[in-house]
Formats: structure tokens, C-alpha cells, sequence
């Protein structure tokens, strides 16, 4: 008995090993001294991430992810607090359906969603990459903001909410007073997992790219086109801090069921 | 509290999920059937007569579902290994497996092609201990793009797995092995069976996340296509938007097909009825 335990052990370490070693010997060698990408690196230095900030585009699509990131973050949270609010809070006709409407952005092929957006959007009615990357990253990080919320309320006890109307506040004063306040946790770590979403999305930004506006992933799969030097490696261990930072987070605010979770 | 009410909270939402979603989707399959003289599947059917797309589609379908059995075999070990785990320990190792499910598909299909590549990482360990003399073309081969595939979706397989054991009740366990069921009939004859939904629903994930994966076959497949990848290729490159609209879909087709198929098998399947 102790055998098979052990080997599963060793299996599961070995599993693990192929999940984080390529992570593991993509931070390697960005550290790389040469002019190419090589494991291991032949000498230290931090010259590829010195690089990263003379890639002029790298700090331009930098900032157009974070704006596209942060400004379809707000708009998701305007139009999916209220949605949440109202799916978990009641019942009434028609909520599968509307509830479906909602998550429909994760079941509809990303690469397909982009190329109606690309056509349907950007050439149809004209709007800047701008305009359409904004559009484009909020309709993917809604469902993300109404499940994150979704599941906060569920854990809320409406009749505290009830307790403050018999009270004296009007519902919408309730509702900032007495609920918000209590899933602000829930709204933290939904802007979080949303904003991940969006950032490392590519199915979407890849249609929508023009003269000089794109968006970061977009410039790393294209520089990678072009160059194998370290400089995506750098960039890619940036992010992943990033990414750390942001799972211990979420982890913190919502715990590790929210991810466990189908 | 009047209903009005609540459908005004929901009509934001809804209507710009109508007009920049459903609308353009809708209109991408509308264009499809229906040319100058009216309502067509003449373009469908040229399609499927293309032995350059048929192959292709069969490619795409091919590494998708070697992906997902992949992933399963796997993953399903390491998520009752994990599932076992004391608190301390099991919330430790699903944090390492969070980490690379929520890391840019770009990174990891990167971190690959510096793995897999000619002069890459396998290949000098391989000629350097001399197990081969030259080295193996990996990278822009249908196999890349499975190894790619299973490096990003096994995390999904494991948590969906982890969430599901959690909730098979210890005392099933000891029951069945008090009554003289050796530590792996336990694990055949309870276990699995009772996480066969949980597999249906991680295999439609990995299966429907491999078929519609854009960036792990665009940076691993090279000159390898695969349906996604064809599609932009259709759309940006040679701007036939038609064909782009045919091939969009049938991935919506196939997505919808396999999430219905594996609903039903899931309800059947399922031990607890």
C-alpha cells in the first residue's frame, strides 16, 4: 500500500514538474547574458530587461492593455453589479435565459466573438481600435464580474438589507449603504480575475489591432515572429509576478473554493 | 417589489450584450446562407468537398480530443492525490496549480518553443547525454501544439477534479473498505464512478478550449493549421470574410454540439441520479 501512495507521489511531482518547470526555465533565461535564448543562460545580466523598455511598442501596447484593462473593468462592474444584484436576489421569468445571456461571452469561441466584432463592429459602424478593443474586453470580462459578485451576494443575508428599508432607507439606500459595503470583497476580486481576463487576452485583440495601437500580448506574438532573444522572457517573468500578485489577492478576498469551484 | 423593477437592473447589461454580441454573431451566421438570390448552403457544401479544409477540421479534432484524454489520465491521479491532501498541504499545491491557469497563454506557449524548439532545451539534453544524435523536430508539429494544449488545460482538469472529490463523503471510503475493498477497488469502484460528472464537465472544457484555442496553435503549430488559427488566417490575411463566416460556424456548431452531447451523458451518467 505504502508503494502505490509513493507512486503516486512521484507522479504528481512529475505532473507538477511539467506544469511549472517551462515557467521555471522561462524566468532562467531571461537572465540570459548572450544575444540568444539559451537554457541554461551562459552568463547573468539584466540586459533583456533593460531591452524591454527601448522596445518603444512594448510601453505602448503596455499602456493601451492597462486603459482597454481598467476602463472595460469599470464599465463590466456598472452593467454587472446591477445584473448580479437582480439574479441572485429574485426569482422571475425568463432568468435562465438571462442568465445565459450572461455567460454566453465564455461559451462563444473567443476567436469567433472577435471576428464578429471585427466585422460587425470596428468595420460596420466605424468606431476607433480604441473604441472596439474597449468594447471587446468588457463583453468578456462580464461574465467574470457577474459570477465573482454572483457567488459574494450569495453568501450575503438580504435581510439585513431588509432590516435597513423597515428602517427608513429607500432601496437604491440600502443598496450602497447596507449591501455594497458588504461584498466589497467580492467587487475587489471580481476587478482582479477580470482584469487578468482581459490582459492576457488575445482571441479578441488580434482583430482589433491598427498603425501603431495594439495591445501587449499582440506585440509579444509578434515580436516573437521576428526576434528569439530574451526580451519575452523578461516581459513574461513581469507578468507573472503580476499574475502572483494577483491570485494571492483573490485568493485572500474570495478564498481558493472560488477557483475550485464549476 | 414591482418586476419592472427588476428587469430595469438587468437591461444594461443585456442590451449591450444584444448589440455588440449576439447581434454581430447572429449576422456572421446570417451571411452564411443567404447570397444574392436568396437562402444558400451551396457555400457549406463546398466546404466540406475541400479536402484542404476537411483536413484541417480533422486535425483540429484529432489533437482536441488526444488533448483531452491526456489531460484526464493526467490529471485525474494528481487531483485525487491532491484531494487527500491535508488542508494546509492541498491549498499549497492548488495554488501552483492556479498560478499557471491564470498565466498569459502567451507565456506558456513561449515558455514551449523555447523547450521544444531545434536548439531548445530537450534537445540538448537529449543530444548531450547522447540518446540521440540529431535533434527532434517537436515545435510546429501537431504533437507542439498537444504538448501546448495539455500544458494549459490540465489545471482546469485537476481544480474541476479537486472541487468534486471534496465532496465524496470519507465514510463512503471506509465503508467500502471495511468491506474488504482493497485501497485501488476503492479508488475504481467508488471514486471514479462518482466523479464521472466532474470528468464530463472538465473533458467539455479541455475538449471545447482545445478546438477553439487560438494562440497555443499560432505560436507551436507553425505552418500547421488548425480551425482557429484558419479562421484568422480567412479573416486578416487573405480577407475572405465568407469563408471566415462559414468556418466561425461550424466552431459555434461543434461547441454547442459536444456541450448539449456531454450534458446528456453527464445526467445519465450520474450515480446519484
Amino acid at each position: 500500500m505504502q508503494e502505490k501512495s509513493r507512486g503516486l507521489a512521484l507522479f504528481t511531482f512529475l505532473v507538477f514538474l511539467f506544469l511549472l518547470g517551462p515557467l521555471l526555465i522561462i524566468s532562467i533565461t531571461s537572465f540570459e547574458g548572450g544575444n540568444i535564448l539559451k537554457f541554461p543562460p551562459e552568463e547573468f545580466s539584466f540586459r533583456w530587461y533593460e531591452n524591454i523598455f527601448k522596445v518603444k511598442m512594448f510601453f505602448i501596447t503596455f499602456k493601451t492593455s492597462i486603459f482597454v484593462s481598467l476602463a472595460g473593468n469599470l464599465l463590466a462592474l456598472l452593467l454587472g453589479i446591477p445584473a448580479a444584484y437582480a439574479l441572485s436576489r429574485y426569482d422571475f421569468r425568463g432568468k435562465n435565459v438571462l442568465n445565459l445571456i450572461f455567460v454566453s461571452p465564455i461559451l462563444i469561441p473567443g476567436i469567433v466573438l472577435g471576428f464578429a466584432l471585427l466585422r460587425y463592429v470596428v468595420v460596420a459602424y466605424e468606431f476607433s481600435i480604441y473604441t472596439s478593443l474597449f468594447i471587446g474586453h468588457t463583453i468578456i470580462m462580464l461574465p467574470f464580474v457577474v459570477r465573482v459578485i454572483s457567488s459574494s451576494l450569495s453568501n450575503f443575508d438580504f435581510s439585513i438589507e431588509e432590516a435597513a428599508q423597515s428602517l427608513g432607507l429607500s432601496k437604491v439606500g440600502a443598496f450602497f449603504k447596507v449591501v455594497l459595503p458588504n461584498i466589497k470583497s467580492g467587487i475587489i476580486a471580481a476587478v482582479m480575475i477580470a482584469f487578468l481576463e482581459s490582459f492576457n487576452n488575445v482571441d479578441i485583440s488580434v482583430f482589433m489591432t491598427g498603425p501603431g495601437v495594439s495591445t501587449l500580448p499582440i506585440q509579444m506574438l509578434t515580436y516573437v515572429e521576428n526576434y528569439f532573444d530574451p526580451t519575452i522572457a523578461a516581459i513574461s517573468v513581469l507578468l507573472m509576478i503580476i499574475t502572483a500578485i494577483f491570485m494571492f489577492m483573490v485568493e485572500r478576498l474570495m478564498g481558493l473554493s472560488y477557483f475550485t469551484k464549476r | 417589489m414591482s418586476k419592472k423593477y427588476i428587469y430595469l437592473l438587468l437591461l444594461p447589461g443585456v442590451l449591450f450584450l444584444t448589440i455588440f454580441m449576439l447581434v454581430p454573431i447572429f449576422m456572421t451566421m446570417g451571411t452564411t446562407f443567404f447570397r444574392e438570390d436568396g437562402f444558400t448552403v451551396e457555400g457549406y457544401l463546398q466546404f466540406f468537398k475541400d479536402p484542404y479544409f476537411m483536413g484541417i477540421l480533422f486535425t483540429t479534432l484529432r489533437v482536441s480530443v488526444i488533448t483531452t484524454i491526456i489531460s484526464i489520465f493526467l490529471g485525474f491521479p494528481v487531483a485525487y492525490f491532491v484531494s487527500k491532501m491535508g488542508p494546509r498541504k492541498k491549498a499549497f499545491l492548488l495554488l501552483l496549480t492556479i498560478f499557471p491557469l491564470l498565466t498569459s497563454p502567451v507565456v506558456r506557449s513561449f515558455s514551449w518553443m523555447i523547450i521544444i524548439g531545434k536548439n531548445g532545451v530537450l534537445n540538448n539534453i537529449l543530444t548531450g547525454i547522447g540518446l540521440i544524435e540529431e535533434p527532434l523536430s517537436i515545435l510546429y508539429t501537431p504533437t507542439a501544439i498537444i504538448i501546448g494544449l495539455v500544458h494549459l488545460f490540465l489545471p482546469l482538469i485537476i481544480i474541476t477534479l479537486v472541487g468534486v472529490m471534496e465532496n465524496i463523503e470519507p465514510d463512503l471510503l471506509t465503508a467500502a473498505e471495511s468491506l474488504g475493498a482493497s485501497k485501488l477497488g476503492v479508488f475504481a469502484k467508488v471514486v471514479v464512478p462518482l466523479c464521472v460528472p466532474g470528468l464530463v464537465i472538465g473533458s467539455i472544457l479541455v475538449f471545447v478550449g482545445s478546438f477553439t484555442a487560438y494562440t497555443t496553435p499560432a505560436l507551436l503549430g507553425g505552418k500547421q493549421r488548425v480551425i482557429s488559427t484558419f479562421l484568422y488566417q480567412n479573416a486578416i490575411t487573405l480577407n475572405d470574410w465568407q469563408v471566415a463566416s462559414i468556418v466561425a460556424v461550424i466552431m459555434i456548431v461543434v461547441t454547442v454540439l459536444v456541450i448539449s452531447l456531454m450534458n446528456v451523458l453527464a445526467k445519465k451518467l450520474n450515480p446519484r441520479g
